[in-house]
């Protein structure tokens, strides 16, 4: 079959060369042009789970006019099922710093932050001597841009990136209204380049090898490699860099237990695949001619038949009742209506049909809530309730 | 200038200059969209999303306050998507809201109350979330009621308290479902920074954020055969009180306010405005004593500038702020406070009455003047001074139970006896009133002469931007006051405690030269109080503006030296300004308070 695609495994995030200062002082010679085409071939797209064409970011705020500007690297890894920033960062650190340099470089910042997730303290102190380090190789070369770390603190919302700039300029993290972008209006209100920790690390490899041994991975809309952050019902769960456009069904292939029920795409904020729908189901970005496409952030959770679907989407909807900021009415109210809806359905005090209601809910909640948070958690719920109905009420 | 755009609203072809919202675009259309979070005083937070519209070609819909219009975007402000999801978020709201709206102090002037109405949300599908909540009333401030059960989220009330006023008292603590509108470590509103100016009250849309109404004790002391019960009336009231008797903002109803309170069982029906005279006698004896000591016997003690003190929102900013610099205010009480000396002394011995038999009722525009009458240092006759403090608002609850026809009544004058006033007092009610009326007064004494300005207007002093100021020469003055030849005396008027609080960092740096400086807590001075009518908004402000000035310029007497009264009272009680027995009754202290 034409669209089928075999799963293949790579290795360019974790592979060590040592070449970074290379990579740096052999890219800022060159015209930042040159560079912006060169990411815009490559057709990258945001590896938070959003693909918005980097390369199109970059241009953006590198044509933004202003006095200062600024990259920020989003290392609030908070998705459900996500891991793997965490391991860049403690594996690959100067590859992102790198990136973020030649970003500065390109875009005219001089300036760079790491936001760094709360629950990631631990990964400060070596990190901030990675950095030192990259600052005095800066210096050696003349190279104007210093990075700071700005530790985070434990909020969820905070990961979405107007929430973060929020919480860095001291107020509470609460997204913005767009427009303005953050490629017009960033932090502090200057433009700025806000990249996913992976998204720095593959235009790494970009600069390194060229746009093109990227492009040629990948199928089309979704190119280049992935990293996944593999677990639940698995006998080999964690961290895995695979070429973008695989089918669900070879990767369960290859991750299943034997038994596997479903896989949630994307954490909690992802969509639920039933065992029917693993052969059509790509995971890459919009836009694939054929099947369902699937963007991920990198999370993917396994479940097999001894897993209760409904004690999955409790959990989830427990999380984001938590973890939305509470600023727009559909999210912070939304959320709660929906967990305490099924489980009043599930304890009988709501006809079943009171799901459909609830799925009409998420619907409004995709359609007005503020930002990515609330918008996205009609893809989990309706993904289940849909999928496993009876699962829900019985 | 950029080039207009073009757009269309529900098939109406529109043309608009860049920069508008897609709310305004409709607004100037004549198209409501129903808005709660949004507010013409605050800065867009776009977090209802009750205004959701579509946007062709986009599949998510847009807050209209929150989005800008561009070029060739097709609106629908009432598509079938729209009207459901818009639906949906007044029925979310309504299951986190305390609806029981017949119980409810804000029933009837309810944002959320008449949303729904219009929606006809006759159901709730919704599980009642209010009950999972423990939920309790702060009603401890003598001024504010907060009842979260009511809250809605929309952050007004904390962008109001940080925007306007500076003083971030409310603030949104925790997230989810906890998420909440509270103060410092969830204190009781009495023990944290709030100055209890009420703009927050006047900008909630729902019944979360109420004054402490004192109605049924007000009913109880007119019902009281041995109670003689005075009432005074402060200068906003007469230019807002209409608007929550279906009148329009700006009209001026004086007469009919003086008549309904007497039809309300009143014994005495008197004037604020007659103790702002007074206030302008004592302050601006005041304001003259501190510059001849600065400026002739050098004495370093002397704080200049003079502030004023007849706003107690920004007195207890002032004291939580700038507990350093309390030196700087008048000693003066504010007219509420000099009345209420007054009523259980001066009168009632005029009156012949035992003063613990008078009860002193006030009508402020005002809710922190609830908090000044209950201050410890107001107890000056030896009796609480002002027993009873209204809002307009109260007033017009008052009337309404009453079942008066607001408009039928034929006006009439106040009583003889603390009723006579001045326009001087009447634009008290506005920013810049109490400076204008201070000059008025302070120019002649000096100089003989009336202030050099036509009509009395002094302009300079007026209008709505949030710090002003003025200069006026003293030229050839009176032998007394030789020592002020050729002075320039240096005025500011700041109004919003968020203003207040740029010259006061002036006044802290030592950069402020200013002699003389005007604070009202509240945006357009009393006349936008927290507790005048609700809806408030730069243009309603304007017109209670418009009206207090008209109301000055239609009086016979517009300087307070001239009200009669005032000078008798003087030649009969107090002897002079700043003499012993004003300095006993009309005069007070501050106190340092903390900054949670």
């Amino acid at each position: 079959m034409s669209n089928s695609h075999q799963l293949k495994r790579v290795d360019f995030i974790f592979r060590n060369e040592n070449d970074w200062e290379k990579v740096l002082s052999t890219n800022i010679k060159k015209q930042p042009k040159d560079l912006i085409n060169e990411l815009i071939s490559s057709e990258l797209k945001g590896r938070g789970g959003a693909g918005f064409p980097t390369g199109l970011k970059w241009k953006l705020t590198a044509e933004a006019e202003s006095d200062k500007k600024y990259v920020i690297c989003n290392a609030d890894e908070g998705e459900p099922g996500t891991f793997k920033d965490r391991e860049i960062l403690s594996r690959v650190p100067y590859k992102v710093l790198t990136a973020m340099a030649i970003c500065g470089y390109i875009t005219g910042a001089t300036e760079g932050f790491i936001y760094l997730r709360g629950e990631y303290k631990f990964l400060q102190s070596e990190l901030q001597k990675t950095i030192d380090e990259f600052h005095y190789y800066c210096n050696e070369i003349k190279l104007d841009f210093s990075i700071k770390i700005f530790m985070g603190s434990g909020a969820y919302i905070c990961g979405e990136e107007t929430a973060l700039m929020e919480s860095m300029e001291g107020r509470r993290g609460e997204p913005r209204n767009k427009p303005p972008f953050p490629t017009q209006a960033g932090y502090l209100g200057k433009p700025t380049v806000i990249n996913n920790v992976e998204t720095l690390v593959h235009s790494f490899t970009i600069f390194k090898y060229g746009a093109k041994k990227f492009y040629d991975l990948g199928v089309q809309y979704s190119r280049g490699t992935k990293l996944f952050s593999v677990s639940g019902d698995t006998p080999k769960p964690g961290i895995y860099e695979l070429e973008l456009g695989m089918s669900l069904q070879d990767f369960v292939y290859e991750f299943g237990d034997g038994d596997t029920k479903a896989v949630q795409v994307g954490g909690a904020s992802g969509f639920l695949v039933p065992r029917k729908k693993f052969k059509d189901a790509a995971i890459g970005f919009k836009g694939k001619l054929t099947g369902i496409s699937l963007p991920t952030g990198g999370s993917m959770m396994l479940f097999n038949s001894s897993r209760s679907m409904y004690n999955v989407m409790d959990n989830y909807l427990e999380f984001f009742r938590e973890e939305s900021c509470g600023q727009c009415t559909p999210c912070r109210v939304g959320c709660q209506q929906l967990l305490l809806g099924i489980k009043a359905v599930k304890r009988g005090d709501k006809p079943a049909s009171y799901l459909d209601k609830l799925l009409r809910l998420t619907e409004t909640m995709q359609l007005t809530a503020k930002c990515g948070l609330g918008q996205s958690v009609a893809n989990s719920f309706s993904s289940i309730v849909e999928n496993f109905r009876e699962e829900m009420i019985y | 200038m950029s080039k207009n755009i073009n757009i269309t609203i529900n098939g109406i072809p529109v043309e608009l200059e860049p920069g508008k919202t897609i709310l305004e675009a409709a607004e100037a259309e004549g198209i409501t969209i129903p808005t709660l979070c949004f507010h013409k005083d605050l800065c867009v937070a776009g977090n209802c999303r009750v205004c959701v519209v579509e946007v062709a070609g986009q599949r998510r819909l847009s807050a209209a306050c929150a989005t800008p219009c561009e070029e060739g975007m097709e609106i629908l402000t009432n598509s079938l998507k729209v009207r459901n999801s818009r639906k949906q978020i007044i029925e979310l709201l309504l299951s986190e809201h305390n609806a029981d709206c017949t119980k409810c102090y804000k029933n009837g002037n309810c944002e959320l109350q008449t949303l729904s109405s219009e929606y006809k949300i006759m159901t709730q599908d919704f599980l009642e979330l209010v009950p999972l909540k423990k939920y309790s009333i702060d009603m401890y401030s003598p001024s504010i009621m907060k009842d979260d059960s009511k809250c809605i989220r929309c952050q007004r009330c904390v962008r109001t308290c940080a925007e306007l006023q500076g003083v971030n008292a409310l603030t949104v603590a925790h997230k989810g479902d906890q998420m909440k509108i509270t103060t410092f470590f969830e204190k009781a509103m009495r023990d944290v920074v709030c100055t209890n100016c009420g703009q927050c009250v006047n900008h909630c849309p729902t019944g979360a954020l109420v004054e402490k109404n004192y109605i049924e004790e007000v009913w109880e002391a007119l019902a009281d055969p041995n109670k003689h019960v005075v009432v005074q009336t402060a200068p906003a009231v007469r230019v807002g009180l209409g608007e929550e008797l279906g009148m329009e903002p700006g009209t001026r109803v004086t007469g009919k306010m003086v008549a309904a309170l007497r039809r309300l069982g009143f014994d005495s029906v008197l004037d604020t405005d007659f103790t702002a005279d007074l206030t302008i006698m004592e302050e601006g004896t005041e304001l003259l004593t501190r510059l001849k000591k600065a400026l002739v016997d050098k004495d370093e003690n002397v704080s200049l500038p003079m502030a004023t003190s007849c706003s107690p929102g920004w007195i207890k900013y002032i004291e939580h702020m700038y507990p350093e610099h309390l030196k700087h205010l008048s000693t003066c009480k504010s007219p509420q406070q000099m009345f209420g000396a007054l009523a259980k002394t001066y009168y009632a011995k005029a009156r012949n009455l035992e003063p613990e038999n008078i009860v002193s009722v006030s009508i402020m525009p005002c809710t922190a003047k609830k908090f000044e009458a209950y201050r410890p240092e107001m107890y000056d006759s030896g009796y609480r001074d002002v027993d009873y403090v209204l809002t307009t608002r109260e007033l017009a609850i008052l009337i309404k139970q009453a079942g008066l026809d607001f408009n039928k009544l034929e006006p009439v004058k106040f009583d003889r006896l603390m009723g006579e006033s001045t326009g001087a007092a009447v634009i008290f009610g506005a920013t810049g009133g109490v400076m204008e009326a201070a000059l008025r007064t302070a120019y002649e004494i000096v100089t003989g002469r009336e202030v050099p300005f036509e009509n009395l207007n002094i302009t300079a002093v007026r209008g709505m931007e949030g710090v002003r100021e003025a200069t006026i020469k003293i030229e050839k003055p009176l032998d007394d006051w030789a020592f002020l030849d050729g002075v320039e005396l240096k005025c500011a008027i700041a109004h919003g405690l968020i203003n207040a609080k740029t010259v006061m960092d002036a006044v802290k740096a030592g950069t402020a030269d200013y002699h003389f400086i005007e604070f009202m807590a509240c945006p357009g001075g009393c006349l936008g109080g927290g507790g005048q009518p609700i809806p408030t908004n730069p243009e309603i402000r304007q017109k209670r503006a418009e009206a207090i000035y008209a109301e000055d310029e239609g009086l016979p007497m517009r300087k307070s030296h001239e009200n009669p009264e005032v000078q008798k009272l003087y030649k009969d009680f107090l002897k002079e300004p700043l003499g012993e027995v004003s300095h006993h009754l009309l005069h007070t202290k501050y106190t340092k308070r903390e900054r949670y």
